[in-house]
């Protein structure tokens, strides 16, 4: 039987501000699990802290809602509990590219089977109003000065660091976004999708106007004028020639390898469920090893 | 020669030093390996610095025919094989030590030093078979001689280590085993004090040579441990190498993480999602791993945490021994939170004590800490035979079939209140047991709730959970209504029952108690015991008496007025790096008993 995007729904009362652009991003998420017909109870969600760490509430899957910038080796740990399962780690731009930047890189390094998805609307919008990382130079809201920092770029660094699969959306083109979650979690590695999700209450530059107006559909352009998303090199030079401003799938490798499947010794089944009794001349080989 | 500290039974303490790199640590082992299948009991330990060349370094091995649990003060037999192992050592020498030498580096004695030097042209010996790099070989074959060891063990030795490069690399190598047990059998008689007591005919013919760290690593596996995530750190690092070397042969994971914070999330990652998991660690590392710790509590997920305490605070002295990180192990991270600290005093209790913190973890669905310090974490020693079936596997509180129905609820309610605070839990992939975990406080469902009525409940129900625990939380040897008890966790427990024993023997009644569970503290056990003494010690290593102030505030809740009831407590307090010697608390327990103490019952 079809899984409907209702299994994937709860009862847990929204908590973000009306017009937040969470809402679509929530919506993609749930409709690209359905449509790949992945049971809610094979899902497991992770997510960190700020507005967009909310996100667990509202997932019908299992969720683990960790601390400040932590989802991603938290996602890590789940999938060498369980490779079953259909990690998906998500957050915001304070939370992944601030605090946790650290862990990015290493997941991206990595390249664990996990889906990143991060809300990025350029704020901290749970802490009232301040830079984050992704923050344009210039960029002031009521309670902090006018930026004097460079923003991150969150996919130029993902594509410059190694990682296999990236793609960046719009939450208010659900369509989209849903087909770009999609190849992540169907992508075998490290897959980002960072999505500009705009913050109505504490982001007044970066609306869904100037989204729509600064934004590069990759999708909408003429064959001739596309980058190739299967080359590290060109997907680089398509970033920085368009900063960044673009939407649509970035890259992938599709020669990417898991981390789970580089492990040596690491087996097809679960870890959570299998049989912890160690064998007897495994046991005896450790003895002698001490005599 | 015959140690003060011990009643019955000899020791003798044999050490080899050179410049760090030089094979001191192999050869040390070898010794130690060879001493330990003729069935001597063995506690090994090396002085190292932190660097990777250059140095110096030693091994010491105290050997006897007894259980040997601590390391001693007094060297017997001091191998040199640079000028720098004399000037370091040789005020350690016992009265009448002896220093065996290289002819090779014109050794020298040191004009204040009283001890005997016997010069073996160690290199030379080793020259003469092929090549200097077996001098060490040499050194090990005039030990032998005057430990009165048979060769057949060193042979049998050098066979297994260079079993792969052949018989080319072997028979040089056991003639240069041969000359140098000559040639200090033609110069020097056997001494007494410095030849080894025969061996119990009825010693442990399957007793292991472990350290604290390999101990801990073997329980984890036995344990069904499958994920490990840690970041390298002296002195866990074993812990993480031994586990990369054998997960794989089981199908885990062992992962080296970027820092420790990820280290430890990680490892609750896998725990949420039903693995055993665990990380080991040392103090910087544990202040990173603070605020998942408190994540862990909060989801109630189970975690084993290994922490090998080194000098702290900062990078403090990594390779010395010091139990400073008793207070951050069982309160550190912000908030009320409870964990169980279980601390083994042996690597044999290590073993077990992996065991026992994966089934607490799971039992209690909380993290597990397990207190470690330097000297156990490194020092090797005999351990008997292992029972590796001992601490069944007990996986704890799992959700039924008939729980994921969750009838009656709107989903699984994961956080249930009830009488144990112990709910059930699913584990991701479970059909219909899907619920937030969440740092956040929430209500049974996992939702984030902030209603008050809620939050007493939850508090108190993770409290609840870990009251009490099903484990032997302390260790008594001695007398009852001991004139002298001390008290004590960790590797300490040698040199405190080696002290107990020597107290006993000077006609003073004397006792040890050794705290083998920390948290949740065994108030009643600690208060009968100190209220049945007459002087109490409180042996630790820390500056600010961490355990002594836990012991004293469980005393006065005692009593609820203010006043002490028992005893007062007294702090025998080390914090210079190096571990504690029995000697060191007899002198101190006898002083202070001779000159009538101040200690008198309140």
């Amino acid at each position: 039987m079809a899984v409907s995007v209702k299994q994937y729904r709860t009862s847990a009362e929204t908590w973000w501000c009306p017009g937040c652009g969470d809402f679509g991003v929530l919506a993609a998420l749930q409709r690209a699990l359905a449509e790949l017909n992945i049971e809610p109870h094979d899902v497991a969600l992770i997510a960190g802290i700020g507005c967009s760490g909310k996100i667990g509430n509202y997932v019908n899957s299992y969720n683990l809602h960790v601390t400040h910038g932590r989802a991603l080796p938290a996602a890590m740990g789940v999938k060498l509990a369980n490779r079953h399962l259909t990690v998906v780690a998500a957050g915001g731009d304070g939370d992944g590219y601030g605090i946790g930047m650290g862990h990015f890189a290493h997941a991206i390094r990595r390249n664990i089977d996990v889906t990143y998805v991060v809300m990025d609307n350029q704020v901290y919008g749970l802490t009232k109003g301040q830079t984050s990382p992704t923050s344009d130079y210039g960029f002031k809201t009521k309670v902090s000065l006018p930026n004097i920092e460079e923003p991150t770029r969150p996919c130029l660094s993902a594509v410059s660091l190694g990682a296999t699969y990236v793609a960046q959306g719009f939450s208010s083109d659900v369509k989209q976004l849903v087909e770009l979650i999609k190849g992540g979690i169907k992508h075998p590695g490290f897959a980002l999708v960072n999505v500009f999700s705009p913050c109505v209450t504490y982001n007044a530059f970066n609306t869904y106007d100037w989204f729509r107006e600064n934004l590069v559909n990759l999708d909408d352009l003429a064959p001739d004028d596309r980058h190739d998303p299967h080359d590290r090199d060109s997907a680089i030079q398509m970033l920085r020639a368009k900063d960044g401003w673009v939407r649509g799938l970035i890259y992938q490798d599709l020669n990417s390898r898991p981390f789970e499947d580089r492990i040596a010794g690491f087996g097809a089944k679960s870890v959570a469920t299998s049989d912890l009794d160690l064998d007897e001349t495994l046991w005896n080989n450790m003895v002698r090893e001490q005599q | 020669m015959l140690d003060q500290g011990t009643s019955a039974g000899s020791t003798v303490t044999w050490k080899v030093g050179a410049e760090q790199g030089q094979g001191v640590d192999s050869t040390g082992t070898m010794m130690a390996l060879v001493l330990n299948r003729l069935g001597y009991h063995v506690y090994a330990y090396r002085q190292f610095s932190s660097r990777i060349k250059g140095g110096h370094s030693n091994y010491a091995i105290r050997v006897g025919n007894i259980p040997v649990r601590a390391s001693s003060h007094q060297d017997d037999i001091l191998v040199a094989l640079d000028q720098e192992t004399i000037d370091r050592n040789y005020r350690q020498l016992a009265p009448n030590g002896l220093i065996i030498a290289d002819t090779d580096f014109n050794p020298r004695l040191p004009e204040d030093c009283e001890s005997e030097l016997l010069v073996v042209p160690f290199s030379e010996i080793a020259s003469s078979e092929g090549s200097k790099i077996m001098r060490n070989v040499a050194a090990l074959g005039a030990s032998a001689f005057l430990l009165n060891i048979p060769l057949s063990g060193f042979e049998a030795a050098l066979n297994l280590q260079f079993a792969r490069k052949g018989d080319a690399v072997i028979r040089p190598n056991i003639a240069v085993l041969h000359k140098g047990y000559e040639y200090v059998k033609e110069r020097m008689p056997r001494r007494e004090g410095l030849s080894l007591p025969e061996v119990n005919q009825d010693h442990d013919n399957e007793a292991l040579f472990l350290s604290g760290n390999e101990a801990f690593a073997m329980g984890a596996l036995a344990a069904g441990c499958r994920v490990m995530t840690g970041y390298p750190i002296t002195p866990a690092s074993e812990i993480l190498s031994y586990m990369e070397r054998y997960l794989p042969m089981v199908g885990g994971a062992a992962v080296q993480t970027e820092d420790e914070i990820a280290a430890i999330m990680a490892a609750v990652g896998a725990g949420y999602a039903g693995a055993r998991a665990m990380t080991s660690t040392s103090g910087p590392g544990l202040s990173l791993m603070q605020e998942v710790l408190g994540l862990a509590h909060m989801i109630e997920v189970p975690v084993v945490v290994v922490n090998c305490q080194r000098g702290g605070p900062s990078t403090g002295m990594p390779t010395k021994q010091e139990q400073s990180d008793l207070l951050a192990m069982l309160y550190g991270t912000h908030g009320d939170t409870q964990r169980i600290l279980l601390a083994p005093g042996t690597p044999e209790e290590a073993f077990y004590d992996a065991q026992l913190a994966f089934n607490l973890a799971d039992k209690h669905q909380c993290p597990v800490m397990v207190a470690m310090d330097f000297s156990l974490s490194i020092d090797e020693c005999t351990v008997p035979k292992l029972d590796r079936n001992r601490i069944p596997i007990d996986r704890g509180a799992l959700a039924t079939e008939e729980d994921l129905k969750h009838e009656g609820h709107e989903r699984f309610p994961r956080y249930l209140i009830n009488e144990s605070g112990i709910s059930p839990r699913s584990i991701p992939g479970q059909p219909g047991g899907q619920y937030l975990a969440t740092g956040a406080e929430h209500g049974i469902y996992g939702w984030v709730s902030e209603n008050p009525k809620n939050r007493v409940e939850m508090v108190n129900k993770r409290a609840r959970k870990v009251e009490k625990i099903d484990v032997q939380a302390t260790i008594y040897e001695g007398d009852d209504n001991p004139e002298v008890l001390l008290i004590g966790f960790g590797s300490p427990r040698g040199a405190m029952s080696e002290a107990v024993q020597a107290l006993r023997a000077d006609g003073i009644s004397a006792a040890l108690l050794s705290l083998r569970v920390l948290a949740p503290f065994p108030e009643e056990e600690v208060a009968l015991r100190v209220s049945q003494a007459k002087h109490v010690w409180i042996v630790e290593q820390n500056a600010n008496g961490q355990l002594q102030s836990i012991i004293e505030a469980a005393l006065f809740r005692q009593n609820q007025d203010g006043t002490y009831r028992y005893p007062r407590v007294e702090g025998f307090r080390k914090y210079n790096g190096l571990p504690v010697f029995p000697h060191e608390i007899i002198r101190l327990v006898k002083e202070s008993v001779e000159h009538g103490s101040q200690r008198q019952a309140v």
